[in-house]
């Protein structure tokens, strides 16, 4: 199975909406790796530059209802191409949720106190994730361990590489 | 304990449990636009799947860019419609008898009580007013639903939402809707099915309930939901008089599908509406309502009225009052799509598309357009549009742009202003 961890993308604020993580006039792709130099290009954060600031993470850490929006799964696979196979957040929109697993990708939920201590960990920070123990453990400004619980049948998803596979064997 | 009518049709239609928290349920229709299928269409054929569960079963429609406004939208169409031809799909619409697929779908009869209908469109919610069970899914889930007829659930909890009262002049469905969002937030709703009921929704014709359905979605509502009754039953007659002796036993019939007295509900709200202004959306989240009292004065450049939330006839005849006799400000342009071609033909035969072309609108074909900001009806960076469509995120209408969400009557009323204006003061 993949490993799943890397340097992190912060993004401190809620609602992050499909549309600003690939805007809708990137839709007419139909390749996932034409989206890769779009990601996150209308999102407005102080002092965020989406190409320079998403290039070589591999996790992003963000606060609540992430993903909202259209069911674009293009949204998950601008993430994808670009590396980063992680989101973990206070808590997501379900389709957004629904479509990381489905891709054999990570949607973690911790609550917000862990999200907060994440993001006072600063710039520099990776993340790794053990599925088994359930368990992130971040290192940046400091080293820190956060529980995680994720639901059986995700965890099916993510171990058979998505749902298309998945069910493709069972039903 | 009793049930919701979401449990009953989730119950109906078990096909496994992967986990407590998980069902796999089967699909009675699995609806496919231009933009999101195509993909999907190319990845089963690359994995050697190119198949599809159950021809009649799939619906397909150009809808978003229609006609294509260049190559790469050409391609998503030339893929959907080969596949469509492919694959034997008789339910495929396009141009010429293409419209907005969550008006469209619904005009063709193809969704009824107790079904469960999945669409990679988030608005999907909206087939929820015919008392069944519609989720937008991503491409993954969609691509399993082609070709498998099901999709996974997580086991859903449902609000109930009653809205009692009745609605002042001027105010509809969708002020409804948004001061509801505005309540509960745009993730207020998240994993929940909104049941709608109570008074006003009894009231309400299927386009007014469709319209409350269709933004659930921007509460984070899987799904929108009203118990169907007779004003559904006479709705889908057309489609279901095989099925049934008379309209009345269409309705005791899909009673069946009614949430029980002592059925669980997550959470109960009750909202009067009697005193309920006209509402607009003011920032750039659907949450982000007011009175559009307090907004009077907005300066705006376009009016956009159409899409899948206010496109369909009772929308057009609403505003055309307002219009009627007026015409559009100096300072704005204003643009109708008409959602399917039905209601485009209606609209002419009742006299509404003079109307709207004597007050100065351009009436373009029916499709998503200036909804999406993908083909026309795009705004330039600083400019406002008084919107009936159902998004107002930063960009969606075009970058830089501001769309305020509303009514067709106050965007109609806005049109003529050229800027926000209380509508009921021209009704
Ligand atoms: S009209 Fe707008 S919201 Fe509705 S399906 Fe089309 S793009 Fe989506």
């Amino acid at each position: 199975m993949k490993t799943f961890g890397g340097p992190v993308l912060f993004l401190d604020r809620s609602d992050i909406n499909t549309d600003e993580i690939i805007p809708a006039k990137y839709l007419t792709e139909n390749s996932k790796l034409a989206l890769k130099p779009y990601i996150l290009e209308d999102l407005k954060l102080p002092g965020f530059d989406p190409l320079r600031d998403t290039k070589g993470k591999g996790v992003v850490v963000t606060r609540s209802n992430f993903g909202c929006g259209s069911s674009r799964e293009h949204a998950v696979w601008v993430f994808e191409v670009n590396d980063i196979n992680v989101v973990i957040a206070e808590s997501f929109a379900r389709i957004f949720r629904q479509n990381m697993f489905n891709c054999g990708m990570l949607a973690i939920e911790l609550p917000g106190q862990d999200i907060d201590a994440l993001l006072s960990l600063g710039g520099k920070t990776t993340i790794a994730v053990d599925l088994d123990k359930e368990t992130i453990t971040a290192r940046g400004a400091k080293e820190m361990t956060c529980k995680f619980a994720l639901n059986s049948f995700d965890k099916d998803l993510v171990q058979a590489g998505g749902w298309l596979a998945y069910a493709d064997k069972k039903y | 304990m009793g049930k919701t009518i979401t449990e009953k049709i989730f119950e109906a239609h078990r096909r496994d449990t992967p986990s407590d928290n998980n069902v796999v349920l089967d699909i009675d229709v699995v609806m496919c636009h231009e933009i999101t299928t195509p993909i999907a269409i190319n990845d089963l054929e690359e994995r050697g799947m190119d198949r599809v569960f159950d021809p009649a079963r799939i619906k397909v429609v150009i809808d978003h860019v229609t006609p294509s406004k260049d190559t790469k939208t050409a391609t998503q169409a030339k893929i959907l419609r080969d596949w469509a031809r492919r694959q034997h799909i008789k339910d495929f619409f396009d141009i010429g008898a293409n419209g907005v697929c969550h008006a469209l779908f619904p005009e063709k009869g193809f969704i009824r009580p107790g079904y469960t209908v999945i669409m990679g469109d988030s608005h999907t919610c909206t087939h929820g007013a015919f008392g069944a069970f519609a989720a937008g899914v991503g491409t993954t889930d969609l691509e399993v639903g082609i070709l498998k007829g099901v999709c996974s659930f997580r086991l859903p909890e449902t609000m109930k939402i009653t809205i009692t009262g009745s609605l002042g002049k001027g105010v509809f469905a969708k002020d409804v809707i948004l001061r509801i969002i505005k309540e509960l937030t745009v993730n207020g709703a998240t994993d929940k099915v909104m049941e709608f009921c109570g008074p006003v929704v009894d009231g309400m014709s299927m386009e007014a309930r469709m319209t409350l359905c269709n933004m659930a979605i921007e509460a984070g509502a899987t799904c929108g939901v009203c118990l169907p009754d007779r004003v559904t039953a006479e709705y889908l007659w057309p489609f279901i008089q095989d099925e049934y002796k008379n309209i009345d036993e269409a309705v005791v019939d899909f009673r069946k599908w009614h949430s029980d007295g002592d059925a669980h509900y997550f959470s109960e709200k009750t909202f009067d509406v009697s005193t309920l202004p006209p509402q607009v959306t003011y920032g750039f989240k659907p949450d982000e309502v007011k009175d559009i009292t307090e907004m009077a004065g907005t300066m705006i450049d376009q009016v956009y009225m159409g899409s899948c939330t206010n496109g369909r006839i009772e929308d057009l005849r609403a505003a055309a009052e307002v219009l009627k006799g007026r015409k559009i400000a100096g300072n704005v342009r204003a643009i109708l799509s008409p959602a399917t071609p039905k209601v485009y033909s209606q609209a002419m035969d009742e006299g509404l598309i003079k109307i709207f072309m004597d007050a100065g609108f351009c009436v373009t074909n029916p499709t998503c357009g200036a909804c999406l900001g993908m083909s026309n009806g795009v705004l330039a960076a600083g400019e406002v549009c008084a919107s009936t469509t159902n998004r107002n995120f930063n960009g969606r209408m075009g970058k830089g742009g501001m769309v305020h969400l509303m009514s067709p009557v106050s965007a109609a009323a806005a049109a003529v202003h050229g800027a926000l204006v209380d509508p009921r003061e021209m009704l």
